[in-house]
This record gives structure tokens, sequence and C-alpha cells, in this order.
């Protein structure tokens, strides 16, 4: 096996355009077997695009990609047989039940009818939508739905799994719920690449991960690389009434590696958070509340994107 | 590449999924749509089989009893002047609602399409499925209403099976192209309020169903001629009656083919296009 026969998705120069729009701008990515990777980055960063050329249901506009050693122009049809999708916008067929939703999408992988009645059965509990099994699915909430629609993508036993913004519209406890599910999965062997806006969610699940921006990486590593190459160790968060806290900037801005100017707040970037806010109170800054945390990938999506995520 | 060290293994049974061959692909989309169909067949009922039986009885009996057979009824009472002439028209209109709505839908609004292109299955393999399931739903219901005009005294031999066939073709004919149309329709589908209004319903009216076509201006003629119903009913009649001759037949058949191959193209490339962007 050589190198580039371990990775599941090899992408060199990757380039999607959309007539004029160029959404994808000549992005490298490979992604290894068994290991979680993801990929963050502000709306329109070109992140599903990414995903629907891995999935071989958009044809690349230049450059070069692999999935599972195949070539998806070619080999779309056996390429999507092994993999899983969850698309970011939900292609549940809302008028059957949440059973046949499960059987009817594991016949069109070529399973048989006895397969696919057992499958239904796992996956619905993997899911934790035993109960709701002769349910229609309209009626189900969007957590639900979002639950059937990974079972669903799970009903060939996938050896990559693509998860686009998987836990979007979900419930904390749905979120930590599905968390747990695909600990499982990888815990299985199966090698998943997910997008998401949620940085812990990111912390949590992935290995690896690009932060894309405009249609480019801006940054690869694992999450705590990251955090080590664009952040400081610690952060001080000093929160101010709104529109209060650009008077404190000149004074704070030397305290820090480095200050991000938030609408309530200022984050200052250093490697001790105590001493740093020490030093703000001995020039008389008083901020209606301060905290001292540990960086997180947040800062660093702050940093490379200029973009909160939670804005 | 090694394949068992797969598995998304949640439950336990590992899956061994592959391609399928392109009929195969075909067949399984139908038994997609079926899965739905069998939920919901009650509510399609009424408009694919009660319908035109209404109009058999309202006019073959009703206003029939005041037609006298004569050379435009071919000699024949009206009810089984109308008969066969029914069984196309029902097919082309139940063609025009499986092939409009629901196909936008797909695209649109359930994006059940988007699903089934994920899978091993191609948007060529998901034309098939989609057109030869509304083949079959235009052989069901229509087999259902000569059912019901058989037991009314309204056929008038064996032959009705084939005009079954040819009413079928007829219904593809029209159907096709319209699925193309229907694929490319982006807007929330208030286009095919005019297909209706201006296609659909003239085409019942005057493509030959009620009466011969040439008791109309002969300036309406090639309008009627260029309808798939009219060659499909010019065909069902001359089944039914059992007064086929060759060159009319061969005629009314190539254009029929000639209709569903082009929509068929269409189809394909109006649905790769769409769904692989
Ligand atoms: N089918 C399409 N036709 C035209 N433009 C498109 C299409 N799909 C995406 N785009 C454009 O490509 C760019 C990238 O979109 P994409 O959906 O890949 O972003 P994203 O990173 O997934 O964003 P989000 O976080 O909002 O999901 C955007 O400018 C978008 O408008
Ligand atoms: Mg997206």
């Amino acid at each position: 096996m050589t190198a580039a026969d371990s990775l599941l998705v090899h992408a060199s120069g990757l380039v999607k355009r959309f007539g004029d729009v160029e959404a994808v701008r000549g992005i490298d990515v490979g992604v290894r077997r068994g290991e979680a990777f993801g990929f963050l980055g502000p709306n329109g960063a070109g992140k599903s695009s990414t995903m629907r050329m891995i999935a071989c249901v958009s044809p690349r506009s230049a450059g070069e990609l692999r999935v599972l050693g195949m070539d998806p122009q070619r080999d779309g049809p056996r390429i999507r047989a092994r993999l899983g999708v969850v698309p970011q916008q939900d292609t549940l067929d809302n008028e059957l039940t949440v059973r046949q939703n499960l059987q009817v999408y594991g016949r069109y992988f070529g399973l048989s009818r006895d397969t696919v009645r057992r499958k239904a059965v796992e996956l619905m509990e993997f899911a934790q939508l035993s109960d709701r099994a002769e349910d229609q699915v309209e009626p189900l909430s969007g957590g639900m739905k979002r639950r059937l629609t990974i079972a669903r993508s799970l009903v060939n036993d996938p050896e990559l799994l693509l998860l686009d913004e998987p836990t979007i519209g979900l419930d904390p406890q749905a979120r930590h719920l599905l968390w747990d599910r695909l600990y499982q999965l990888r815990h299985a062997g199966v090698t998943l690449i997910l997008t998401t806006h949620y940085m812990d969610e990111a912390e949590q699940l992935c290995d690896r991960l690009v932060v894309m921006d405009g249609g480019r990486i801006v940054a690869e590593g694992s999450p705590a690389e990251l955090i080590a190459r664009y952040s400081t160790r610690e952060v001080l968060e000093l929160r101010f009434a709104p529109g209060h806290q650009r008077d404190a900037l000149p004074v704070v801005a030397t305290l820090a590696d480095r200050v991000e100017v938030l609408p309530d707040r200022l984050l200052l970037y250093t490697a001790d958070g105590e001493a740093s806010l020490a030093a703000v109170h001995e020039r008389d800054v008083r901020p209606a509340s301060t905290l001292i945390r540990r960086s997180t990938l947040e800062d660093v999506f702050l940093r490379l994107t200029g973009r909160s995520l939670v804005d | 590449m090694d394949n068992a060290s797969a598995a998304a293994d949640p439950g336990g049974t590992p899956a061994v999924a592959r391609p399928v061959g392109s009929v195969r692909a075909a067949l399984l989309v139908v038994e997609g749509l079926w899965a739905w169909y069998r939920r919901n067949w009650r509510a399609t009922v009424v408009s694919s089989v009660v319908q035109p039986v209404l109009y058999l009885l309202a006019l073959g009996f009703g206003f029939g009893s005041q037609v006298r057979p004569g050379e435009a009824t071919q000699g024949l009472p009206y009810l089984a002047y109308l008969a066969p002439a029914l069984l196309v028209a029902g097919a082309v209109q139940n063609a025009a609602g499986e092939s409009t709505h629901p196909v936008l839908s797909s695209f649109k609004w359930a994006r059940t399409y988007w699903g089934i292109i994920a899978t091993p299955i191609s948007p060529g393999q998901l034309v098939a499925g989609q057109l030869l399931w509304i083949a079959l739903r235009l052989l069901t219901s229509g087999a259902a209403y000569l059912v019901v005009a058989a037991l009314f005294g309204a056929l008038t031999g064996p032959g009705v099976l084939l005009s079954l066939v040819f009413a079928v073709l007829a219904g593809m004919a029209f159907s096709a192209p319209l699925v193309a149309y229907s694929a490319s329709v982006r807007d929330e589908g208030q286009g095919f309020n005019a297909v209706f209004r201006f296609v659909v319903v003239p085409m019942t009216l005057f493509a030959g169903t009620y009466f011969p076509v040439s008791q109309l201006p002969v300036w309406v003629w090639p309008l009627a001629w260029v309808t798939p119903l009219w060659h499909g009913t010019e065909l069902a009649r001359a089944a039914a009656f059992e007064s086929m001759s060759p060159l009319p037949t061969l005629g009314h058949l190539a254009y029929l083919l000639a209709v569903l191959a082009v929509g068929v193209l269409l189809t394909r490339r109006q649905f790769t296009r769409r769904l692989l962007v």
C-alpha cells in the first residue's frame, strides 16, 4: 500500500466554479483512513461545494480528485456505493414512514430486501427512533429528521461518511447524542469528513481540520496544533457596555500579543491571563466584567477569517 | 484497497453495497415510488380512474343517447365510439398530472431526487425509473378504466387491450417532453397552469376524442395532428374496432415513438444538468 493509497480522499488544486463564481479555488486536501477530518469556514467559504465534489454528485471544474482511490468522474457509482452522505439540507422522503425511508434508500445500494429490513431495525435503534418506526416523517421534529438522515447515510455500511453540518438545528442534548454516535462509528473504523459551524464540535470530533475562507484553505492541522500556532495559551475577555470597549482599546493594546474587538468586549491574547488582568486594573480600566479562559478553535477562527462564528 | 476493513457497524449486520445494472437501478427507482404509492393510492384513484368513467357515463350514455350512429361515429353507437378514445384521453391527462408537480417537487420541495443521486444510481437511471413509473401508472389506470367500461357494456371486443398499449404510448409521448419541462422549472411551477389550460384542455376537446377532427375548420387540423393524443386516439379506435390498416398505423406509431424518444433525451439532459451541478 503506497502513501497515496492510504488517503481515502486526495485533492490537489481542486477547483469548483459556478458560472463566474469560483466557490473552491484550488485546494489540496488529504484524508487518511480512519481519521475524522473537518472543514471549518464562514458561510460561503466553499465547504459544501467541496463536500459535494467528494460525494461524486458535483463534477470538478479543475484540479485532481481521488476518492477511495478512484476518479469520481469515471467511477462515481462505484465510489458512491461505499459512501454515506449527510447533505446540508435533508432529502428525506417526507411522505414515507421512518422505516420506509431506511428500507427504500438501502435498496438503491443494491441491498436485498432482507438486508434492508434488518438494517432498518438496527439503524432506528441507533438513532433512537424505534418508537417512531411507522410514523410518517413529515411531522417529526427537525432533530429527529436529522437523526434519521444520519441513520439513512449508514444503511450501506459506508467506509467514508460525509457529514455537511450534521448537527445543524439540533438542541444541545441531541447534539451530544449525535457526537456519541459519531464516536461509535469512528471506533468501528469509519472515516469521517464533516463541516461544522460549531467550534466545540470540531474540537471534540476532529483529529485534523482545515479552515476555509473564500474558497481557499487558510490553515490546517489538529485542533491543538492550530490553537498553538494561531492563538496564545490564554485569553482575557474584558466585557463593556456596548460601544465603550473602544475607549479602553488604546490603553490595553500593549498588554497583549493581540487584541480582538467584538461588539461588547475586548479579547486580549496573552500567555498569562492573570498577569494581564492585573496590568489592566493597574491602568485604571474598569470593565463591567472579566473572564480568563484557555484559547479555543473559536479564537483561531476569529484570527484567520476575521469573523466570529457566533455573530 | 481493502474493502473488509470498512463497515459502519452500529448494530452488527454488514451490508454489501454495490452499484447495480441500469435496468435494476430503474426498477429500484420504481420500487421507491411504489412505496409512496402504496400509502397514497386512494387520493389518486379519483382523478385517474373515476374521472374518465364519469365522462364515459355523462357523454357516452347521456349525450350519446341523442347521437345517431353514422359516418362520424364509424357506424357505431356513440358510447362504443367514445370508449377507446376516453382511454387515451385519460392516459394523456394522467400523464400531465404525473409529469408536472410530482417531478418539480422531487427537485425542489421534497428533494428526493437529490437523495437518490447520492446513491450509486445515476441521473440517467433515475430518469428511466421515473418514466417507467409513469408508464406503469398509465397502464394500471387504463386497465381499471377498461374493466369499468366493460361492465357498462361500452367495449366492442378484445381489441381494446391493444388500444391500452397505444394509450400508454400516447400518454408517454406527452409525458416525456413534459417531464423535461418540469425538470427545467425553477419557480413555483406557475407555468403548469398554462400547460393545463392551453395544451391539455384544448387537446382533449379538439383532438378527436369526442368527434372526428374532420368536423373542425381545416386550419385547425394541423394543430390536432401534432398532439400525441390524436395519434393515440386514431390507433386506439382502429385497434378496438379491428379496422387497422398498415400504413396509417405505422405512421402514427412512428410519430409517437419519435416524440417519446426526443422527450426522453431532453429529460435526461435536464435531469443531468440540474442534479450534477
Ligand atoms: N449551485 C450553485 N450555483 C451557483 N452558485 C453556487 C451554487 N452552490 C454554491 N454556490 C456558491 O458557491 C459559494 C460557496 O458555497 P458553499 O455552499 O460551498 O459554501 P459553504 O462553505 O458550504 O457555506 P455555508 O456555511 O453557508 O453552508 C457561495 O458563493 C455560493 O453562492
Ligand atoms: Mg454549506
